[in-house]
């Protein structure tokens, strides 16, 4: 899911922020909300429930002018009833990873190229059908973007990312 | 028991006494209950009239206030004063019916997503899914509406819940409410910073907002400690003593000027529970970027948002300056306290006695309302120059008796809000001051003033126009009065309409127009004599202007002064 202000220029850095909600009615929608109204911008926002089925983590990626609006965000965030906990993983050692579906146009002539460009990036084929391929490839968001820009030139037909969600490595939590 | 009745019994273990509301399809089940508990119901004539009483009670006393509505329009109707709540932090827990659980979602009649509507404007809300956490749901509103910064908590509960039968106990564990700590536990080395930051500071300036309310006593004891000069903010008035020898003046838009000259030239601003509000600062990169920043707030999301603190202290102000004044060392502030004074003296505000014709102004009106009541009373304010002007020449002795919209600067509020406080503190004697435009946005409420024997005093300032607006078309505007003029006091021939008087008589409350400035004074001691509702119009010089006035997105710090020889 991915909520776009267009009030706020799309600026500042990527952070990727960790929120442990309980799994109450409307709490999304709390979330996103308060991002809309505040015009903070996010790039994407992945969803949940954890190994509790009572709590959900909701791993958002924002982008923030500075330090202070990313703190802002953390603070008004964790003043929701439902949230448990906010955690800007910034800059911190964690395993990070995204999956995106991506349905590029080829044919028979250039099929090989493709394969042996996603190969590199060990994604996968799903599915071939007359004139596209579609293909699985999962890994940290910058991976992702280098391979879509080196398929770009085929033509991207479409796409379907589910947002980054990360694990603090190590023994500290998310 | 139902669910209905549980609610009753929650709200009557919560300490709740009075209840505002209006009842609906949606809720007929809430309103059959009713009269098993011993709560009083006060019977508005439109749900924003709930609202606004439920917040006047809660604004008067810090106790939570509550309303009630029905589902679909009812509920939209309280939106305004949910939204005025939410912007002034007040305590209001809003109960509203909703269609039985299998009908949401299907647009039935009378059906509103009223959690979705007012999802950005409450603390917390609750779509109640069974009758078991109905007690669960109902305490923890009342505790997330009255800890930490407090604000309005919105319960929707489908009409099938509050028939079902309950069969779990009304009491609820504290430990299962969430909501906000209380603040107390404040961070000594947060307490060390800012006492070190204040003890360096040769200029200090107190910024003093609507968090302080509570901590009156301790203020005064930090201020007179320290010497340092008192400033406030609209929400803020009432918790320093005007007239103490360290108590400065308003802040903001139409603050004193020399308030303004002193945050904007102090070398420190100790800020009290204020979020740095723009009608405060003007254009923030003007507003004393120089200064020292000592901001405590029990919101920790306020500090930083609009500037960055050089000590931030997250906690409950009252805590936060009892840890203070034990750390900070009195120091000899007077030539500062006597360069504020100083200002004090050169550009006093005035409250003008009559123009030459004997005409009524306004700020008279306030300045004899403060002598007549010694600032005892309760004064609820609608929005416009009317609340200006009681804001700067109205002087309450303590704090919670000036109650005014201040963040949402809500028209309709005043009438109400008034009514509200009557009932939250019927010993005292409660004035709403008003003007021609605001009273008609909720003036239905004077039925309620009647019915219930509310010995409300209404000072309604008619100067024909939307005066603020006026006032800025005036001053930006070229002088177009474009749809300003609202016919309520005589120009030529026009039709006259309302005839306030006539109005309030038709009402069942007593009513006097003044127009003469001699007038004044005995119309206030009449009122103050009159049983019952009393509603004084006082016909007042068209286009008096509020001065000192820093323009939106102004220096607060350059305020434009009164024109020479008034207007």
């Amino acid at each position: 899911m991915s909520a776009h202000n267009s009030n706020t220029e799309c600026s500042g850095r990527p952070h990727t922020v960790s929120v442990l909600v309980e799994n109450r009615p409307g709490v999304l929608t709390r979330v996103a909300g308060l991002f809309a109204r505040r015009g903070y911008n996010i790039d994407s926002l992945a969803v949940a429930a954890t190994s509790d089925p009572a709590i959900s983590r909701m791993t958002a990626v924002v982008r923030a002018a500075d330090e202070m609006v990313l703190q802002q965000i953390c603070k008004q965030v964790g003043k929701l009833v439902d949230v448990i906990s906010v955690n800007d993983h910034t800059d911190e050692a964690v395993v990070a990873r995204e999956l995106a579906l991506v349905k590029v146009n080829c044919d028979e002539n250039n099929r090989a190229e493709v394969i042996q460009i996603i190969t590199v990036f060990r994604a996968r084929t799903v599915d071939i059908a007359d004139g596209e391929m579609v293909i699985e490839v999962t890994g940290a968001r910058e991976k992702i973007d280098a391979m879509l820009r080196l398929l770009d030139k085929y033509g991207i037909l479409e796409m379907a990312r589910t947002g980054e969600v990360i694990l603090a490595r190590g023994l500290q939590p998310t | 028991m139902n669910g209905a009745e549980a609610i009753l019994q929650c709200l009557k273990s919560e300490g709740v006494e009075v209840v505002f509301g209006y009842p609906g399809g949606q809720v007929i089940p809430l309103y059959d209950a009713l009269h098993k508990v011993d709560i009083r119901h006060v019977l508005v004539r439109n749900e924003q009239g709930a609202a606004f009483m439920a917040g006047g009670y809660a604004r008067a006393t810090g106790k939570v206030g509550v309303a009630f509505a029905t589902s679909g329009p009812g509920a939209t109707n309280l939106v305004t004063g949910i939204a005025d709540a939410h912007m002034d932090s007040i305590p209001v827990v809003f109960i509203t019916g909703q269609v039985p659980h299998p009908m949401i979602g299907r647009d039935s009649f009378q059906e509103a997503d009223v959690t979705g509507i007012t999802l950005p404007i409450v603390k917390h809300s609750y779509l109640v899914q069974t009758v078991e956490e109905l007690p669960w749901v109902l305490h923890e509103a009342f505790h997330i509406a009255r800890s930490g910064r407090p604000g309005p908590v919105l319960v929707d509960v489908p009409k099938d819940i509050q028939v079902a039968k309950l069969t779990v106990p009304l009491e609820v564990a504290s430990e299962r409410l969430r909501g906000p700590s209380s603040g107390l536990d404040i961070d000594s080395a947060q307490l060390d910073a800012a006492a070190e930051v204040i003890n360096a500071s040769a200029q200090p300036t107190l910024y003093v907002g609507g968090g302080s309310l509570n901590a009156a006593a301790e203020l005064r004891a930090f201020a007179e400690k320290t010497g340092i000069p008192v400033t406030w903010t609209l929400m803020g008035k009432g918790a320093f003593p005007e007239d103490h020898p360290l108590s400065v003046g308003m802040l903001g838009m139409h603050g004193a000027a020399y308030a303004n000259y002193a945050i904007t030239r102090c070398d420190t601003m100790i800020v009290l529970g204020a979020r740095f509000d723009d009608r405060v600062t003007g254009k923030l990169a003007t507003f004393n970027p120089e200064a020292r920043v000592v901001h405590i707030d029990i919101d920790a999301a306020e500090l930083g948002k609009n500037r960055i603190p050089t000590a931030p202290v997250q906690g409950d102000v009252a805590a936060a300056l009892r840890a203070l004044t034990v750390r900070c060392e009195p120091r000899d502030r007077s030539a500062w306290a006597k360069r504020v004074t100083d200002w004090k003296e050169s550009f006093p505000l005035v409250a003008h006695k009559a123009m030459d014709t004997g005409e009524i102004r306004p700020q008279h009106l306030l300045d004899k309302l403060t002598q007549a009541t010694a600032g005892r009373a309760i004064v609820a304010t609608d929005v416009g120059q009317h609340q200006m002007w009681t804001a700067q020449f109205y002087h309450p002795a303590e704090p919670r008796l000036f109650l005014t919209s201040g963040g949402l600067g809500t028209m309709g509020f005043g009438l109400p809000a008034a009514i509200g406080a009557w009932f939250a503190c019927p010993e005292k004697e409660v004035w709403l001051v008003t003007g021609d435009g605001s009273i008609q946005m909720n003036i239905q409420e004077l039925a309620v003033a009647v019915i219930e024997k509310v010995p409300l005093r209404i000072m309604l300032i008619n100067n024909g126009y939307l005066g603020m607006v006026r006032q800025w078309q005036e001053l930006f505007f070229e002088r177009n009065y474009s749809e300003t003029w609202l016919h309520t006091v005589p120009n030529g021939s026009e039709v006259i309409s309302p005839d306030f008087c006539r109005l309030m008589e038709a009402y069942g409350g007593q009513a006097r127009r003044v127009t003469a400035d001699a007038d004044v004074e005995a119309a206030i001691d009449w009122a103050r004599e009159v049983d019952g509702p009393v509603l004084l119009e006082f016909v007042v010089h068209e286009e008096e202007n509020v001065w000192p006035m820093v323009p939106a997105g102004g220096d607060t710090g350059k305020p434009i002064l009164e024109p020479e020889g008034g207007e």
